[in-house]
């Protein structure tokens, strides 16, 4: 300082006007970032023209209406409160006050995590929990207290009034202060469950998959549609932004003609393997094992496929009145109770494709795989493909799934012109030998290694010019989870829709027809397996036939 | 003056327009990007005050008010290290700026797995935060804004104020 002082000092006067050049010896520099940053921004608004010719319009979910706040107040019976029965009723705003506990411990000690903010800023649905049905006394007692827990409170909260207990389904039905069930026993049961809230004029929330057995499939759907009842099938993802953004990639025609689909399932621990913990309160006391077995006529209908196809292996192995802890807990992993990857996983990626494309059920299906890694005494298989065939179409929908590698493959739809890969965010890139986009590819003006289309889940536009660094955080659900704020559950959103439509009319986005489309193509997908054949679905007849 | 000091006297005012420039875009192009945020570089911190960065992300309001001292701070220190105009003060605002940001991302053994950001290049204690620091220290103490600058020229006028009124 002092030395640059003296330099000043030492300048004659005369040299005023070199000694202001000099002070202005830099300025140019300013003039060259100008230029900079103008060529810089040429640059993006080329690109981003780019974007423009692939823009997409906003969308909402289908959930999206107005809660009226004098809308009438829909009273909800639930069956079955196992796993996820805890989050449905979670979900429509009644969560297990031990749960509660956690999360506020866990924004205790991290900031980070906004769990419990998250669910206190869902709104309300304007429902009130007024039976509940499980068979096995825990989890009965465990829903009655969720029913009661109005104001989304830990241990410590004060509750509402408690909903009432039925050990039968049937006299839950019956009760006239439910208006609306939530069904989430085991598979065996959901169809019949959902036949009988219909006929008993309950409005249904089914949870995947609609049936069973393939005869139940049929009647489902005919007293379903006869009872006039407001139905909502559980597949949330009919609620999942970036599926909507799909959708409209491909309604406008941007991949081009799709000939593979690829849709996944990757897991890798036991419980992902459907080996969920044992109650310590669950003894033959506790539990009603009777109503457990099923229904006669869906065991029947059961075992008259299994015994006249010669499939009499995969039945069992224990006898079906035996009470058994494992089978209890454990259902999925045996078909006397389960649908097994087909019906439970495979049908969510099904219904994607479905919202998505509207391909509808498969013309065939054909299946392999096997129980290769949960040796466990298991019949259902732990590693599948099955590849569905949509000739009307022009494409195949190829399901493939193991519950022993975390690997993950998300849903790739693989056009001539463009791929689109959905996982938590939705990347297109131009496929280089594109027809349609040769032109553009010669020129330089698209590059088919960066995407064409980014939509980042939780960001309302969609651009081609996405920062790397952005792209990171999304495929790493940081900006999903913080990103304007709030960040709904979809099974919140899937639950809200069909509560709005029994308050003000309308059909809920999955509906009956595709709650029987996504069954009959997990049944054909199952029975490929089961009978080492591919199955084919006459459109006509509406029947599963042997190849 | 001999010819070394000329050498260095030129080192030292392309330093400082090297280092205006870097903050001067970084700052731009913040400002126009009406979607940037700091929001995922603050929860992207790691070391012993990422709890203090996260919880600046966690409220909308504290954020906006980062984001706008951050881009307009870049902006100003940029302007201020190239113009030579209250060079100074940008030295200093500079400073804390990059320690705010190697305090964020510190380059710690096992830390620098953690960030999610993709970083270039590799470090041990050391980053390139770390190295501009000291290099607008250097800046600090050895200015050339008197000269090179208009920081000259704001002298000259509010040395000559006082006398006009004379």
């Amino acid at each position: 300082m002092s030395e640059e002082n003296k330099n000043q000092q030492e300048q004659p006067a005369s040299s005023g006007r070199r000694s202001a050049i000099k002070a202005l010896v830099s300025v140019p520099a300013l003039g060259a970032m100008a230029y900079g940053v103008y060529k810089k921004t040429q640059y993006d608004r080329s690109r981003r023209n780019l974007g423009d010719l692939f823009r997409l319009e906003p969308t909402t979910p289908p959930s999206a209406q107005e809660i009226k706040p004098d809308g009438r107040t829909i009273r909800l019976g639930i069956i079955g409160y196992g796993i996820r029965g805890k989050q449905l009723l979670r979900a429509a705003g009644f969560a297990e006050p031990s749960l509660i506990d956690t999360w506020k411990e866990a924004a205790r000690l991290s900031s980070k995590d906004t769990r419990y903010k998250d669910y206190l800023e869902q709104e309300g649905l304007n429902v009130t929990v007024t039976g509940v049905c499980d068979i096995f006394d825990t989890y009965a007692e465990a829903a009655i207290l969720s029913g009661s827990n109005i104001h989304r409170e830990g241990s410590d909260g004060t509750f509402g009034p408690q909903p009432k207990r039925y050990r039968y389904y049937k006299d839950l039905l019956a009760a006239d202060d439910v208006d609306a069930v939530i069904i989430a026993a085991p598979d065996h049961w959901h169809g019949t469950m959902a036949m009988d809230a219909a006929r008993a004029g309950k409005h249904v929330y089914l949870e995947k998959p609609m049936s069973w057995t393939v005869p139940e499939t049929y009647m489902i759907r005919d007293v379903v549609k006869q009872s006039g009842i407001t139905f909502q099938f559980g597949h949330q993802g009919r609620q999942t932004d970036s599926y909507l953004k799909a959708k409209q990639i491909v309604d406008k025609d941007i991949l081009g003609a799709i000939s593979l689909i690829e849709v996944c399932t990757n897991r890798n621990d036991p419980n992902g393997a459907w080996v969920y913990p044992i109650h310590e309160t669950a003894n033959p006391q506790t539990i009603d094992w009777r109503q457990f077995e099923g229904d006669d006529d869906r065991v029947k209908e059961y075992l008259d496929y299994m015994q006249s196809q010669g499939l009499a292996r995969y039945v069992g192995p224990e006898p079906r009145d035996r009470f058994s802890l494992e089978r209890f807990f454990r259902w999925r992993c045996w078909w006397d109770y389960s649908t097994g990857l087909s019906g439970d996983l495979l049908t969510h990626e099904y219904d994607a494709v479905n919202q998505i494309l509207g391909v509808g059920i498969p013309h065939s299906a054909t299946s392999s795989g096997g129980v290769y890694f949960f040796k466990d005494g298991r019949t259902v298989p732990d590693v599948l493909q099955t590849s569905f065939e949509f000739p009307d179409r022009s494409l195949t929908m190829l399901y493939s799934a193991t519950l022993a590698s975390q690997r993950s493959r998300g849903k790739v739809f693989m056009g001539h012109d463009a791929s689109m890969e959905l996982s938590s965010s939705l990347i297109v890139k131009a496929d280089p030998r594109s027809t349609r986009y040769a032109d553009q590819i010669a020129k330089g003006i698209i590059k088919p290694d960066t995407p064409l289309i980014t939509y980042i889940p939780g960001q309302e536009n969609v651009d081609a010019v996405s920062s790397a660094t952005e792209l990171y955080f999304a495929q790493r659900g940081l900006l999903y989870a913080y990103v304007n704020g709030k960040r709904y559950d979809t099974t919140y959103l899937h639950i809200r829709e069909w509560v709005e439509c029994i308050r003000n009319g309308g059909t809920p986005s999955c509906d009956i027809d595709a709650a029987f489309e996504e069954a009959i193509t997990a049944h054909m997908g199952t029975r490929a397996y089961l009978e080492g054949r591919t199955m084919y679905w006459d459109k006509d007849k509406e029947e599963i036939v042997r190849g | 003056m001999n010819s070394n000091s000329n050498l260095q006297r030129f080192w030292l005012v392309a330093l400082r327009l090297l280092i205006g420039w870097h903050f001067l875009y970084e700052g731009l192009v913040k400002v126009l990007n009406p979607k940037w945020t700091s929001l995922g570089y603050l929860m992207d911190s790691q070391g012993w005050f990422a709890s203090v960065f996260h919880s600046m992300a966690s409220n909308a309001g504290t954020l906006s008010v980062i984001n706008f001292l951050n881009e307009w701070g870049l902006v100003l220190i940029g302007l201020s290290l190239i113009l030579g105009l209250l060079t100074r003060l940008g030295c200093i605002g500079g400073i804390l700026l990059l320690l705010l940001y190697y305090l964020s991302h510190p380059p710690f053994i096992g830390s620098e797995e953690l960030f999610m950001m993709p970083r270039e290049g590799s470090y041990l204690w050391i980053d390139r935060n770390l190295i501009e620091i000291a290099a607008l220290a250097t800046l600090y103490v050895f200015p050339t804004s008197k000269t090179f600058g208009l920081d000259g020229l704001l002298g000259n006028l509010l040395k000559n104020k006082p006398t006009q009124s004379h």
